[in-house]
């Protein structure tokens, strides 16, 4: 019988990928540019808070958008670039989250001297996502009425990694049994103080505060096309 | 879930370490994963025993050490473990809370033969 010796090791599981996270972070601040990373479950109105975004701030900084799907499936990506903006899609292959180095082959896919503003819009998950770092500035969580106001209790990881909330499809409240008090006290103890931005995507409403933050946050160089 | 990218990180880095420390075979791994972690153990066990096979790491036994979840109340300075759903303070009721273990999700270390 063969004598075994203890080794030490004292690593994080998903140390490689916070490896890739901060190179991806490092080439997003080389350029200036400001990365978010939004999350959500599947039809919370990821894409369509990107394309609300873009109607408004595409005037005043540059933007592209990074879309993660499971399947090789362009839609989303198709709607961001029907809107006239560089969009790329990565495919997971069934992965339920984007990881650190999807993002950077991402990234090398775009005009990254001609961006301000990257936008990723990851693989629609509560879970799986909460868990992989990818080196942008900001998580944002799209959260939506109908979805109910009991998910900060039954997702907490992902909502004590946010830099932002935004709840959507606030146009539905008169027809659902959302109680924004049960669900903000929710938030309140996963994320003391979170950035929150009621919008309606459908509407419109709202989105000015969320893009307003966003102003304050890219830093607008001149880029050139 | 994500176990499998899970177990293939913790396949990468025993290997890595194994070869290191001139292993012939890895008998044991030790994983330290905290309560709030969204992780299976039963799940990576399953992953674990088709990815390792051929590698160094063939039929080495997982070891979970899960650790629980203390909370403290940013209000009142109480820590509370938290044992099932979140809720708020059950000292002072305040909800500014800050989670103080349970994150935990580490390789603590291998065992190997030489």
């Amino acid at each position: 019988m063969a004598n075994t010796l203890r080794v030490p090791v004292v690593e994080n599981i998903l140390n490689a990928n916070d490896q890739f996270a901060a190179l991806n972070r490092s080439q997003l601040d080389s350029y200036a540019i400001f990365g978010i990373n939004i999350m959500a479950s599947p039809g919370a109105g990821k894409t369509s808070l990107i394309l609300q975004t873009i109607r408004v701030l595409e005037k005043e900084m540059k933007i592209a958008v990074v879309e993660g799907d499971t399947a090789p499936v362009t839609i989303d990506a198709d709607k961001v670039l029907a809107a006239g903006i560089p969009a790329v899609q990565i495919n997971t292959g069934g992965d339920c989250h984007l990881d650190a180095v999807m993002l950077k082959n991402g990234l090398a896919q775009l005009p990254l001297d001609q961006v301000d503003l990257v936008i990723v819009e990851n693989v629609g998950n509560l879970v799986c996502p909460a868990a992989f770092n990818l080196g942008t500035h900001a998580n944002v969580l799209v959260a939506s009425i109908p979805e109910g106001d009991d998910k900060p209790y039954k997702y907490p990881a992902i909502y004590r990694g946010l830099e932002v909330l935004i709840i959507n499809k606030t146009d539905l409240m008169p027809y659902i049994d959302f109680n924004m008090d049960y669900y903000r006290r929710g938030v309140e103890m996963l994320n003391p103080g979170l950035v929150t931005f009621p919008v309606s995507c459908k509407t419109g409403e709202g989105i000015e505060a969320w893009a307003d933050w966003l102003r304050k946050h890219v830093k607008k160089s001149n880029k050139s096309e | 879930m994500h176990e499998l990218a899970v177990t293939e990180s913790v396949l990468n880095i025993a290997v890595d370490h194994a070869n290191k420390a001139g292993a012939k075979r890895v008998t044991d791994i030790y994983l330290v994963i905290g309560r709030l972690a969204s992780i299976v153990d039963d799940s990576v066990q399953f992953y674990w025993d088709i990815i390792s096979q051929n590698t160094i790491c063939d039929k080495a036994q997982l070891h979970f050490k899960r650790m629980p979840a203390n909370i403290l109340c940013l209000d009142c300075g109480n820590e509370f473990p938290l044992e099932d759903e979140l809720c708020p303070c059950p000292s002072c009721a305040g909800s500014r809370l800050k989670v103080i273990t349970g994150d935990e999700f580490s390789l603590d270390s291998i065992e190997i033969e030489k």
